[in-house]
């Protein structure tokens, strides 16, 4: 019998600018390796939105993207809260991180509304923070990745951020963290894209999903052909 | 006498190679130097640049700096003035095709053939170019510029002409984001005065159409029937047709087979042979018809246009043919994932060995991400013989994503190239690289076989 793990993969036509197809693609491979058959489905504003989710992708996007997606994400946005708060594992990277939160407030002052899944804020400012990063969680190990981004994301009380900055910036200017977790939520400014080169995230969120639809997992052993290189290296490479 | 005594110093210096305390002492003192001076001391600085194999910019930043005018004083006699051609590929392909096009027409053409498409790249081949009374022998200039350099050059220097090729994902981490780069063509548009030549099949780029007056616009464009062949970024990740748009286009691509194609040209059928491969660099060549006829007008010789096109070879690393020992070897300069994708789908895989190798210096782009913006599926048959650069792991799992073999990860490109060439055996060679990869890979070759030495 063919257990099928449904990936939602959020505003695939506006807001997928830095690679995050990557991050469905590793989803989608791992799921398979796992021993599972992984189903992507794309929502794109306007669509219905799809019953029987088990994971949810977001990516980020340019100013235009955004501001056609901006809408749409508030109109599904109590959808999206309700399955975070049901546990369903959720990747946001970047823009729809921010997005994600509570507000961004444009460099200009405008207030552009979140939808509040996590309890973070985030300013635009003029500096860009751009280059390698590398950062650290008890949970994940060593997360390595890029980031680009002008807007600084803070964490109000009782949110952890996903990893602690080695190299590189991060949320912001001001502290040590990098992304935030709320229950199975995961929003961080990493791509590179992240899941491929940091597999043991990807596997958390494919174990949360499944044991969420399936009661139990247990993972197989997949053999990590060129990931240790690839990590090693990068994580070398000048900011 | 004091310039004349700091010209000395600075050129001792830089001899004793230090560019960087000369270029210092220049800016300091000399700023208003006469053009025939600077003209001097620029190919001085060339020819000394040379000597020391130094990059091809270095005399041009110098001679920009002092003396800012340099370039719109040298151009601007110029009796059909000045070409811009921009978009984020196909730039170098293109530009060799019109100049060899207007060539054959009889035009003497100045251009920045090296690929330095920086403003201060242009200087420096115009040093190369001009007499030593600051006088440039050329009808016209068709110059490659960089979006965002493009964008300065048009404050300065107003083009009569501009063909504007596409917008595409290219270092975002460079120039920020595709709809900054749409505005950036926009305005070279703006400040041309004659004809501005769109890509009809990049709504982004045909879009800027809507700004202008109707008789400056002219399209070049393919066929509907080719549109598979040409995935835009808008539908990369989504099954939204891309739009062949209805709008009359001066020449249309209409059918191409290997190494020959078929255009309408004013809506007559035109079949010619072509030594160019890849289907992005034939519809490059549509581009380079349209400009070509916009500059010569009723003037044109159609048959020679054709004969010329028929005539051009790729660009150097744009699909280029080289031997190595015998054995044909294709360099593929890849910079961004729609110039990959493109490549990917205009050079079958069969019966070739391919090696794909990846650098992450500044000139490449840093950020990995744009690797998995690539379906490296139509690998997967053959698989991949050799993967290298800096972040020949990076390449090595995103393949692995893609469930396409790899028989080798070797990061040092001398080794990789040497196993590649060896384990090839008789198959005729493929590389895709990076920007310094293939500059890395040029120089490697060039111990065993005849490449063009880039200067």
């Amino acid at each position: 019998m063919n257990r099928t793990i449904n990936i939602l993969h959020l505003y695939s036509n506006d807001m997928n600018i830095y690679g995050d197809r990557g991050n469905v693609l590793c989803l989608a491979r791992r799921i398979k390796w796992h021993g599972y058959e992984p189903e992507i489905i794309e929502y794109n504003q306007g669509d219905e939105f799809p019953d029987n989710i088990d994971i949810i992708i977001g990516g980020g996007g340019q100013d235009s993207g955004q501001s056609k997606i901006k809408n749409d994400l508030i109109k599904i946005g109590p959808k999206l809260k309700q399955l975070a708060n049901d546990d369903v594992p959720m990747l946001m990277i970047c823009g729809l991180y921010q997005l994600f939160g509570k507000f961004f407030k444009t460099s200009e002052g405008e207030i552009i509304k979140g939808i509040g899944v996590l309890n973070t804020e985030t300013y635009g400012m003029s500096e860009r923070l751009i280059g390698n990063i590398v950062t650290h969680s008890e949970q994940f190990g060593d997360i390595i990745g890029y980031e680009n981004h002008s807007g600084q994301t803070f964490l109000g009380p009782n949110v952890h951020p996903l990893g602690r900055v080695h190299l590189g910036a991060g949320n912001n200017t001001a502290d040590i963290g990098e992304g935030a977790r709320y229950k199975n939520v995961i929003g961080s400014y990493m791509h590179g894209s992240l899941l491929p080169k940091n597999p043991t995230i990807a596997d958390y969120l494919i174990e949360q999903a499944v044991k969420r639809k399936y009661g139990t997992f247990t993972a197989r052993k997949i053999k990590e052909q060129y990931l240790n290189k690839a990590r090693e290296i990068a994580a070398g490479r000048p900011r | 006498m004091k310039v004349r005594f700091h010209f000395r110093y600075d050129l001792v210096l830089y001899l004793f190679n230090c560019p960087d305390i000369t270029l210092a002492i220049y800016l300091r003192y000399n700023r208003h130097m006469s053009r025939p001076l600077v003209t001097i001391l620029g190919k001085t600085i060339k020819s000394v640049a040379g000597l020391r194999g130094g990059g091809s910019a270095l005399p041009g930043l110098v001679v920009e700096h002092i003396y800012p005018e340099f370039i719109s004083h040298t151009l601007f006699d110029l009796p059909l003035g000045v070409v811009v051609i921009s978009g984020t590929n196909g730039k170098t392909t293109t530009t060799k095709m019109v100049v060899e096009l207007l060539e054959g027409q009889g035009l003497k053409v100045f251009t920045n053939r090296t690929g330095s498409n920086f403003t201060r790249g242009i200087a420096a081949a115009l040093l190369g170019d001009i007499n030593i009374k600051g006088k440039l022998d050329a009808d016209i200039a068709i110059l490659e510029l960089d979006e965002a350099h493009a964008v300065h050059f048009v404050e300065k220097i107003t083009p009569r002409f501009s063909l504007l090729l596409n917008v595409m994902r290219d270092q975002l981490d460079r120039f920020g984001e595709i709809d900054n780069t749409t505005n950036m063509l926009r305005r070279i548009a703006d400040k041309t005065t004659d004809t501005v030549v769109l890509n009809r099949e990049d709504r982004k780029v045909a879009g800027i159409a809507k700004s202008l007056d109707n008789h400056k616009v002219k399209f070049f464009g393919f066929d509907k029937s080719l549109s598979e062949f040409f995935p835009s970024d808008d539908d990369l990740h989504s099954k939204i047709q891309s739009v062949g748009s209805n709008k009359k286009a001066d020449v249309i691509l209409s059918k191409f087979s290997d190494h020959g194609a078929t255009f309408l040209v004013d809506g007559n059928e035109v079949k010619t042979k072509l030594k160019l491969n890849g289907i992005y660099n034939v519809f490059n060549a549509a581009a380079a018809l349209a400009l070509a006829r916009a500059i010569l007008g009723e003037k044109a010789d159609q048959d020679k246009l054709i004969k010329a096109l028929s005539k051009v070879t790729p660009a150097f690393g744009r699909g280029e043919a080289l031997a190595v020992n015998g054995k044909p070897l294709e360099l593929v300069l890849v910079k961004n994932p729609s110039g990959f994708r493109l490549s990917l789908k205009s050079f079958d895989a069969n019966n070739h060995a391919t090696m794909i190798a990846i650098n992450d210096n500044y000139a490449d782009g840093r950020d990995m991400s744009w690797l998995w913006d690539v379906d490296f599926t139509s690998l997967a048959e053959n698989g991949v013989q050799q993967v290298s650069g800096i972040r020949a792991y990076d390449m090595a799992l995103r393949l692995r994503y893609d469930e396409v073999s790899v028989k080798n990860v070797e990061t040092d490109l001398k080794i990789a190239l040497d196993s590649f060439v060896k384990e090839s055996k008789s198959r005729p060679m493929r590389i895709y690289c990076t920007y310094t990869a293939m500059l890395g890979i040029r120089k490697l070759l060039s111990k065993i076989t005849k490449v063009e030495v880039v200067k």
